[in-house]
């Protein structure tokens, strides 16, 4: 039942001003499909031209074969949650939700039975006459969403949906999303700039800066195996050491720490690059890359290190309860070859085999 | 990231360009047709009008004196209106609620009620000389002539100053004001580099509102000014009265005037748009409660101001319970005035509410459209419509009436008299102050807010009728129905271009005050007041008395 979303060279300009020049992607059906990026990368441009709110200049957008390129927004079957909820402020719970169906000339008693059962779901029961203008945001949010789903839309869109609500309330949100989402299994396109939350409820992320698509894979491979130095450096904190390379050994530079990568396939001779290690990739051991803790920061679950070394600050985070370091304190990074990426200096990661190379 | 050209985009630029050419038909044409008719006569150019305008020392002497009275009155309405609204903004004061309700009632009183209620009091026979004279044996001359008109003058603008004032203040966030005393600003200086900075733009724009009423009024100082000649006495009396009438002359001076507040509204347009202020409290300032003398002062000061705003209104509804015979009020009450008030109001009382319901719902019809287009479908066009539009705020009434009699009178469309120019002469009036206020509802309503609607289903078309009208429609219905209160006690403009058949309320009383029947023009008065208030009453339980005033 659910629908495949095909863009094919799709191409977005203001004028003379190009935002998307050529990106292709397909969104299998049911899929939970996020665009990640940067503010400016062109992902909520790209979303809008999907429910029909941004012309398309080039390309084509199809839903399974049929191409929307010129279809009016109301006629696309889509359901949207927006960044600022978007609720209708003159309309109660009830109507806000019941307001698709009577477009769709849905009559009673289907409608209220579709209402209900929707409310159900977002767990809004008791709001249901009342009116948004004293609700919560997360209120506000959960009619948004009540409101798009049950049109049985072909697809869901989200544009930021949680970035105006509260830290907990966003943990909150986003699982009631995931939730409702696989169980109706409707494509969904999620926008965010938030890896974190990307992470936690894509099926598959696609990267996106500069209006072009860096990466598109699973959330694990996405932070595990970043094609490039923008994806590796945006999915949360790295640190990058200059390295020198000799086919498949590589030491960092300044320091005598060398590893060997199997999987590196050198068969240009390069001979620079960056090594790109997470904080909480590095160990303390007994040799390695020698250094002195300058700052340790508490988290509670982790603790957070800043250890000064000759090829500069390295941050280093690590469990609760492994012993912890003392400021002063005299110490050795060391890192496990298998979690670590190499990349070259232009930017392209040389430690992952390229797929169906 | 808006979409350009799109069928949306054709149908709002060509509803805006419907709406904006009916205004320029009953508006620009008229006033075009003035300037021309002044100096072009057919068959070359006629200066001689304005030649013996301007070489006649009477004629320019009301240009001074229209100087003199609009500017003093301007700059004693700004002290008095800033300061009202600062005391009442920043101070606690007690009964605030009471003296609010009186305020709006106050600023609903055509201006002419005032200046009559005032000669009621301080005039020659008033209460107060009268009163004087008995007790003191003092003689007061009357409160005739410029200082006359400038008191009537200040006593009303202070009102509308402190209104809109009022709501510039409230916009601004409290943390400004921290955030300077924090940087060791405070006291008068805070005042004087952060929030006078602040709430200029809308202090000017009253200001000049203020001064355009003042240059060209006509009915206060026409009653008030006695032998004090100003430019809206001139103009009226050329272009009507009964000895010296000379259209020509009437339509020269009239162009003057529209050139001189042309070249205001210009000024000011340019003023605001070098400083725009953005500004949405998210702390409103929090409101002190008085200390000591500060207490006293600002008291007195709120009272003795509310009082002389309101003064008029109720010694005009007292004076209807009067005995009276023509300008003479007798001891003892009765209900006469009213008995006569209502023989004589007739059937006008019926065509005031049916010409001003048809006004305000072809107000709020083309302010909606011009707005709604401009800021969400903005051309060339739209923007020209939304400033042309403004116009009308400084075109005093008297010269429009005029205009539009010249331009309507004969062929081809012999309008006068009609029901047409009367409504027409309210919508244009009224129109700017809708305009504003529905624009700024607009911004308020998120773009977000229309596309959910459309992505749920509903055609372009559907989503203005289900979700954009009825949002926009409750912040816009305070201002409708102000300006459907303005409407029916327009006087300036409504004097020109009625005739026996399109009699209104408010040109009823004005010709009963001028024909001394002062009980009859009290019950008259009353009975109008009376339906404004209602209206307001309306307008306090619609808007929960959170109505505000832009500019």
């Amino acid at each position: 039942m659910s629908i495949t979303i095909n863009i094919e060279h799709a191409k977005k300009a203001y004028g003379k001003n190009v935002v998307i020049e050529d990106l292709s992607a397909q969104i299998k059906p049911g899929e939970f499909f996020t665009l990640l990026g940067p503010s400016g990368c062109g992902k909520t441009t790209l979303l809008r031209m999907i429910a029909g709110f941004n012309t398309i200049e080039g390309g084509l957008i199809k839903f399974d074969e049929k191409v929307i390129n010129d279809l009016p927004p109301h006629k696309r079957n889509i359901g949207m949650v927006f960044q600022n909820y978007a609720v209708f402020p003159h309309m109660s719970t009830r109507e806000n939700i019941a307001f698709g169906l009577k477009e769709r000339k849905v009559r009673e008693p289907e409608l209220s039975n579709r209402v209900n059962e929707v409310l159900e779901k977002v767990q809004i029961r008791e709001l249901a006459e009342r009116m948004p203008s004293n609700m919560s945001g997360g209120q506000q949010q959960r009619i948004a969403l009540a409101r798009a789903m049950v049109i049985n839309p072909d697809v869901l869109l989200f544009d930021e949906p949680l970035s105006n609500l509260d830290a907990k309330l966003r943990v909150e949100m986003r699982s009631v999303i995931r939730h409702i989402q696989q169980q109706a299994g409707i494509t969904t396109i999620y926008v965010t700039h938030d890896q974190e939350e990307a992470l936690a409820i894509s099926d598959r992320i696609a990267v996106m800066h500069k209006g072009e698509i860096q990466q598109i894979d699973e959330p694990v491979k996405i932070y595990r195996k970043p094609r490039n130095l923008f994806v590796a450096t945006f999915m949360g904190q790295t640190n990058i050491l200059e390295v020198d390379i000799d086919l498949q050994d590589v030491t960092v530079t300044g320091t005598k720490v060398t590893r060997h990568f199997d999987r590196i396939n050198n068969v240009n001779h390069v001979t620079k690059g960056k090594l790109v290690v997470r904080p909480n990739d590095f160990t303390f051991e007994n040799q390695g890359i020698e250094g002195v803790v300058i700052e340790r920061i508490f988290f509670g679950t982790i603790t957070t290190y800043t250890v000064k070394t000759n090829i500069g600050d390295l941050v280093v985070t690590r469990d609760v309860n492994e012993h912890m370091k003392e400021i002063g304190e005299q110490v050795h990074l060391s890192f496990p070859v298998e979690v670590v990426n190499v990349f070259e200096a232009e930017g392209k990661n040389m430690s992952i085999m390229e797929d169906a190379g | 990231m808006r979409r350009k050209h799109t069928r949306d985009f054709t149908a709002w630029n060509l509803l805006a360009l419907v709406s904006f050419s009916s205004f320029a038909f009953f508006f620009l044409f008229p006033l075009f047709r003035l300037i021309v008719g002044a100096i072009w006569t057919g068959s070359g150019f006629n200066l001689e009008p304005f030649k013996r305008f301007f070489a006649t020392k009477y004629y320019m002497q009301a240009v001074i004196n229209s100087f003199k009275v609009s500017t003093v009155t301007t700059l004693i309405a700004i002290c008095t209106g800033t300061t009202f609204a600062m005391i009442m903004r920043y101070f606690k004061i007690k009964g605030k609620k009471i003296v609010d309700i009186l305020l709006l009632v106050s600023t609903i009183t055509p201006p002419f009620l005032g200046g009559y209620s005032w000669i009621l009091l301080f005039g020659r026979v008033g209460w107060v000389t009268t009163w004087l004279k008995n007790t003191f044996g003092f003689i007061f001359p009357g409160i005739y002539g410029f200082w006359g008109i400038v008191f009537t003058f200040v006593c009303h603008s202070t009102m509308t100053m402190y209104m809109y004032i009022s709501g510039a203040l409230k916009n601004v966030d409290a943390t400004l004001n921290e955030a300077a005393a924090n940087l060791g600003c405070y006291g008068i200086r805070r005042i004087v580099k952060i929030i006078i900075p602040l709430i200029l733009p809308t202090v000017l724009s009253t200001a000049l509102l203020t001064f355009m009423h003042c240059f060209a009024d006509y009915g206060t100082s026409s009653l008030i000014g006695e032998g004090y000649n100003v430019m809206g006495t001139l103009i009226y009396t050329a272009f009507l009265g009964e000895v010296s009438r000379d259209a020509t002359l009437a339509s020269a001076m009239a162009s003057i005037t529209l050139i001189f507040t042309s070249c205001l509204f210009m000024v000011q347009r340019w003023l605001a748009s070098r400083r725009i202020v953005e500004m949405n409290a998210l702390h409103p300032i929090e409101q002190k409660k008085p200390k000591g003398i500060i207490a006293v002062v600002t008291h007195a000061y709120i009272y003795l101001m509310t009082t002389l705003a309101v003064c008029p209104i109720f010694v005009v509804a007292y004076n209807s319970f009067q005995k009276a015979s023509g300008f003479l009020f007798l001891p003892g009450y009765s209900l006469d005035s009213y008995r006569t008030a209502i023989t004589r109001l007739g059937d006008s009382i019926q065509r005031t509410y049916a010409y001003g319901l048809v006004a305000i719902v072809l107000i709020v019809v083309i302010a909606v459209i011009i707005s709604y287009a401009n800021v969400r479908h903005r051309s060339a066009l739209t923007k020209t419509a939304d400033t042309l539009t403004m116009f009308p705020l400084v075109v005093p009434g008297t010269v429009l009436g005029i205009a539009m009699v010249l331009a309507f009178n004969g062929a081809p469309f012999y309008l006068n008299g009609t029901a047409a120019l009367v409504i027409s002469v309210w919508v244009i009036r009224r129109l700017p102050y809708t305009i504003r206020s529905t624009t700024g509802v607009l911004h308020n309503i998120s773009i977000s807010v229309e596309e959910a609607a459309q992505s749920l289903g509903a055609n372009p078309f559907r989503t203005f009728i289900r979700v954009t009208f009825p949002m926009l429609f409750s912040g816009v219905l305070p201002g409708a129905l102000l300006s459907f209160i303005a409407s029916i006690t327009e006087l300036s403009s409504s004097l020109m271009v009625y005739n026996f058949k399109t009699v209104t309320m408010s040109i009823k009383i004005y010709t009963e005050i001028c024909k001394g029947n002062f009980g009859v023009a009290s019950a008259m008065s009353t009975i109008l007041l009376l339906s404004a208030v209602v209206v307001l009453g309306i307008l306090f339980k619609v808007s929960k008395g959170n109505y505000e005033f832009t500019l």
